[in-house]
């Protein structure tokens, strides 16, 4: 590729439209084969791999919990043995919350924000490449761990001492330890890119009160990764140092103290489920705004809503620990902490009725699937409520009740959000619609079956029955309901099997989408579906918080970017107004060599500590390929 | 419909649970009735909220939607309504909040002396001792608590390895048993009768065979069974026990169990003494009897996989005499 002279012409404004394009294709697009597609920076095919990634994480999960609803269907079953089963249940947990619910929030995110914003790829694009191939050997790492019968089973949020050296013995917490490094390191890398995208990629014009509410929320979320993924990256290595290296951070007998891991864990812990919700929220907010044909009413007070969540959600850890013995005061605090999340969370739900009230709803299945949040995610909200409260989580504390609890969180609360976003952007990810007779069941099944697993879940943990336990005897009047969540588990089943099939069908032979099937406002729907690799033609300029909406026919664009090199525009963090024109990093394969040999670090550091000092010397080698100018336009400042 | 069936079974798992297993609906003592005003009033409170939101939805989707409402979005009627929904939201969670706190302080309040006794966790069954000042008078014994009703018991509780909770949902909420620390609970059962719990916080392979039972009774009844407790072992033996109590002493079983009065003195298993009054064995596993007894100890790996009794290799006459002696351990 020859570097593109300053006399030359190389920017956009004189260019005809299909020779902008072919240009545009040639600089930013990527040719086919096994090389190209490891060292491949596009966002939106990195996001496509782990959004696909992360639903195979939830298939993986979904199978779990099959098992152990199996086991769990009539008392004392023999299916499943005790090891296996704390390994089954520990590895559903981690996996849903580590390797599907966090990625896929992110992968949305990495698809659709640059789309969004309006900009032709994420920020720091290798890192986002890195940060995938680092998910995704962790995921590996935990799965293979689990095959060989050395999966974690010291439950998802492994306490100690039952996680340290003394009570967990072998290998099986260390895996669970260092997955959790794998999934911090790729969640930190992408909330970079994410602020850095959102704050400084945006297209001119879209100050912050244009933004649309979906990157609002991952603004906030990104935050939230950055500030509490170091408390448990914190825990987990003090984990590794007190199981490898003797260390005694969790060990009462040497003046270390059991509770500081709880501290640590739920200091994170309790952000990553907004981690999760908020992003299920901004879907939820798209989603609505399109199917009522409206912006969201108050926008302002949804903006405040989301940071006010983010800021409250540091404020809470301790309702995860409230029958460990704390001090009262202490206790009492984090009960009205924890209850003041109903107003944020309470004004979002009013906000979006009041929309609904004055728009005209279109029941399509995305739509639907907001319905079924509304419906379910209030329960949890309401149970919610219920556990914050001090007195009352001493009944209901680490039973089924509390398992009913957040699954109707996280399910209602952002899995129903997510497979609605997933029918509502599946045009645009793929150029074919999914198919809405299909969504319809698929909608009815899981919101139905999930409403028969789970509500009685609640009813049970109130007659008595802890979470966590493989089986349980004859004399507890538990089994008729057990029986009913398995069977009804069935029914969930039924739907997401439906789901499946229907993304993998409608992917070859779905209807034929056009740019903008549902007259949504934003701006990730004008330009054609699916996007070209450089995304926009031109880069748009937005007048106003529906810019689509607004400019249906012919969008406002930039022109004077260079064609001959990865080229973004980049705006002010208050008005985006244009600054600077930058370059953006080509294709590399030097990010996924870079992962592995960190994957090499992390895995070989399960067992030696010197694997720290050796494992230095590859990452050093692949980083210094990864940043050797390689003589490209793009090395240009 | 969700309400009403859920109203349904709370009314049924209420009348179902008289059974006096383990609920936190069905309860027999002082902070647990408390517990369960609260939980009712969140209940209903919760429901109403819930059902008022899900009426305005529907109400939303159905109602007809006027051609040009576009003006009416950012009126000022919404702006009322949404604000005044978020203040009520507000004055409901203060209320809930300010009667959490009083719920707290009412189930802390002592009526009068309170009996102390030691609760430690162990992997995975419970260990019992009654504290004394004087030691002759100190026993132990293992997941069967005995409290007299109608006085407050203050339950010490540790633990030397993991994490466990102490749960006896008709009783009082939970507490863990945090090792390095050590917490308390104060529990008052109202009326006589037998209340089971379980171990809450995972705690590893058989987390959930970690059964105890609470067993309240009249004043009366709780000084004989004291005093029964703290006399060594049976002396009234027939041979057929007396046998077992030999083999009992001759192979490994004295290294980890005690039955006081004998040099069988070993400590990381429940001590013996009277296993044969206790309702359980196994932490709530199985009903004591001389028949559950000898199951136990010909293979208590496959009764519950992973605990820390080994099969101790016996022949059927050795076994039939230590289960016979076990069975006598009154």
């Amino acid at each position: 590729m020859t570097v593109g002279s300053p006399e030359r012409d190389t920017r956009d404004s004189r260019l005809t439209d299909s020779e902008l394009q072919r240009q545009l294709a040639v600089t930013w697009g990527s040719a086919g084969g096994l090389w190209n597609a490891l060292s491949n920076v596009d966002h939106k095919v990195i996001g496509r791999r782990y959004i696909v990634t992360a639903f195979v994480f939830l298939a993986l999960g979904g199978v779990l919990s099959l098992a152990m609803r199996l086991q769990l269907s009539q008392p004392e079953a023999r299916f499943i043995g005790p090891d296996r089963y704390n390994q089954i249940f520990t590895m559903h947990g981690t996996n849903m919350m580590f390797l599907f619910a966090v990625p896929v929030m992110e992968a949305m995110a990495v698809y659709l924000v640059p789309l969004m914003v309006g900009t032709r790829n994420i920020a720091f694009p290798r890192l986002n490449a890195f940060s995938y191939w680092m998910f995704l050997a962790g995921g590996i790492l935990l799965w293979v761990a689990f095959a060989i019968d050395t999966g974690p089973d010291v439950g998802w949020f492994a306490y100690v001492p039952l996680a340290g050296p003394q009570y967990g013995t072998g290998k099986r917490a260390d895996i669970w330890a260092q997955m959790i490094t794998f999934t911090e390191i790729s969640a930190l890398a992408v909330s970079l890119e994410l602020v850095v995208t959102i704050l400084k990629q945006r297209a001119p014009g879209m100050a912050l009160n244009r933004i649309p509410l979906f990157v609002w929320s991952i603004l906030v979320t990104s935050f939230l990764v950055i500030l509490a993924m170091p408390a448990i990256m914190i825990a987990s290595t003090s984990l590794i140092l007190d199981r490898l290296v003797g260390t005694h951070f969790f060990n009462p007998a040497e003046g270390g103290d059991v509770l500081l891991w709880q501290h640590l864990f739920w200091f994170f812990g309790h952000p990553e489920v907004y981690i999760i919700f908020l992003p299920a929220v901004g879907m939820v907010s798209t989603i609505i705004a399109t199917f009522t044909q409206r912006p969201v009413f108050g926008y302002l007070a949804m903006v405040m809503a989301l940071i006010t969540t983010g800021v409250l959600a540091f404020g809470l850890w301790v309702h995860h620990m409230f029958v460990a013995g704390l001090p009262r005061l202490g206790a009492s605090f984090f009960t009205a902490s924890s209850m003041a999340i109903a107003l944020p969370a309470g004004l979002q739900i009013f906000c979006w009725l009041a929309t609904i009230w004055w728009g005209r709803p279109i029941f399509r299945t995305p739509f639907l699937f907001v319905l079924g949040f509304i419906f379910t995610f209030v329960i949890g909200g309401m149970t919610g409520v219920m556990v914050a409260s001090v007195p009352f989580d001493t009944q209901v504390h680490d039973t089924y009740f509390v398992v009913a609890h957040f699954h109707y969180v996280l399910v209602g609360g952002a899995l129903f959000p997510l497979l609605g976003a997933i029918y509502y952007w599946f045009p645009k990810f793929t150029g074919r619609m999914m198919s809405e007779r299909l969504g319809k069941w698929v909608f009815g099944l899981i919101v139905l079956g999930f409403n028969l697993t789970f509500f009685p879940m609640h009813i049970l943990g109130l007659q008595g029955m802890p979470r966590r336990i493989y089986t349980y005897q004859p004399e507890m009047p538990w089994g008729g309901l057990n029986m009913f969540i398995s069977l009804s588990a069935l029914i969930l089943t039924t739907g997401f099997l439906l789901f499946f099939i229907d993304v993998i069908r409608s992917a070859r032979h779905g209807k034929s989408a056009g740019a903008n099937p549902w007259r949504a406002s934003t701006l990730e729907w004008a330009t054609p579906s699916p996007p070209p690799c450089y995304n926009f033609q031109r880069i748009p300029v937005v007048g106003d918080s529906t810019p689509v909406w607004t400019d249906c026919e012919v969008l406002t664009v930039a022109s004077g970017l260079r064609v001959d090199r990865r080229e973004l525009l980049i705006t002010g963090v208050v008005d985006a107004s244009p600054e600077a024109r930058e370059s953006s990093p080509d294709h590399s394969v030097w990010p996924f060599w870079t992962a592995i040999a960190t994957a090499l670090v992390l895995i070989w550091s399960i067992f030696t500590p010197w694997a720290v000092v050796w494992g230095a010397v590859p990452v050093a080698t692949a980083l210094t390929g990864w940043f050797w100018p390689k003589g490209k336009p793009e090395d240009e400042s | 419909m969700k309400v009403v069936k859920l109203l349904l079974y709370l009314v049924l798992s209420g009348v179902a649970g008289c059974s006096g297993l383990q609920s936190a609906l069905d309860v027999h003592g002082m902070p647990a009735t408390h517990l369960k005003h609260l939980m009712t009033a969140f209940f209903w409170i919760c429901a109403i909220v819930w059902l008022l939101v899900i009426v305005t939805l529907i109400y939303a989707l159905v109602r007809s939607h006027t051609a040009d409402a576009s003006t009416q979005l950012d009126g000022p009627r919404t702006r009322i309504a949404v604000s005044g929904a978020v203040a009520a939201t507000s004055v409901i969670i203060t209320g809930l909040t300010i009667a959490s706190f009083y719920t707290t302080r009412s189930i802390d309040t002592r009526m009068g002396d309170a009996i102390t006794i030691a609760v430690k966790g162990e992997q995975w069954w419970w260990r019992v001792r009654y504290p004394n000042p004087d030691w002759v008078l100190e026993f132990e014994t293992a997941n069967e608590i005995h409290i007299p009703v109608g006085r407050d018991v203050r339950l010490q509780l540790e633990s030397a390895n993991v994490i466990h909770s102490f749960w006896v949902p008709s009783l009082a909420g939970k507490q863990d048993l945090v090792p390095g620390r050590s917490n308390t609970l104060l529990i008052r059962a109202e009326r006589p009768g037998v209340y089971r719990g379980q171990c809450a916080e995972f705690c590893g392979l058989q987390h959930s065979h970690m059964g105890i039972l609470v067993v309240a009774e009249d004043e009366a009844s709780f000084s004989r069974w004291l005093a029964s407790q703290r006399v060594v072992r049976s002396r009234t033996m027939d041979d057929e026990a007396a046998a077992g109590e030999r083999v009992f002493l001759a192979k490994p079983c004295a290294a980890c169990h005690t039955v006081r009065g004998t040099f069988a003195t070993g400590i990381s298993g429940p001590d013996l003494t009277h296993v044969g009054s206790r309702r359980t064995i196994g932490a709530g596993l199985l009903e004591t009897t001389r028949g559950s007894l000898a199951a136990w100890i010909a293979d208590p790996q496959t009764l519950k996989p992973g605990n820390n009794m080994p099969m101790v290799p016996l022949t059927s006459d050795e076994l039939r005499q230590v289960s016979r002696y076990m069975d006598v351990l009154r």
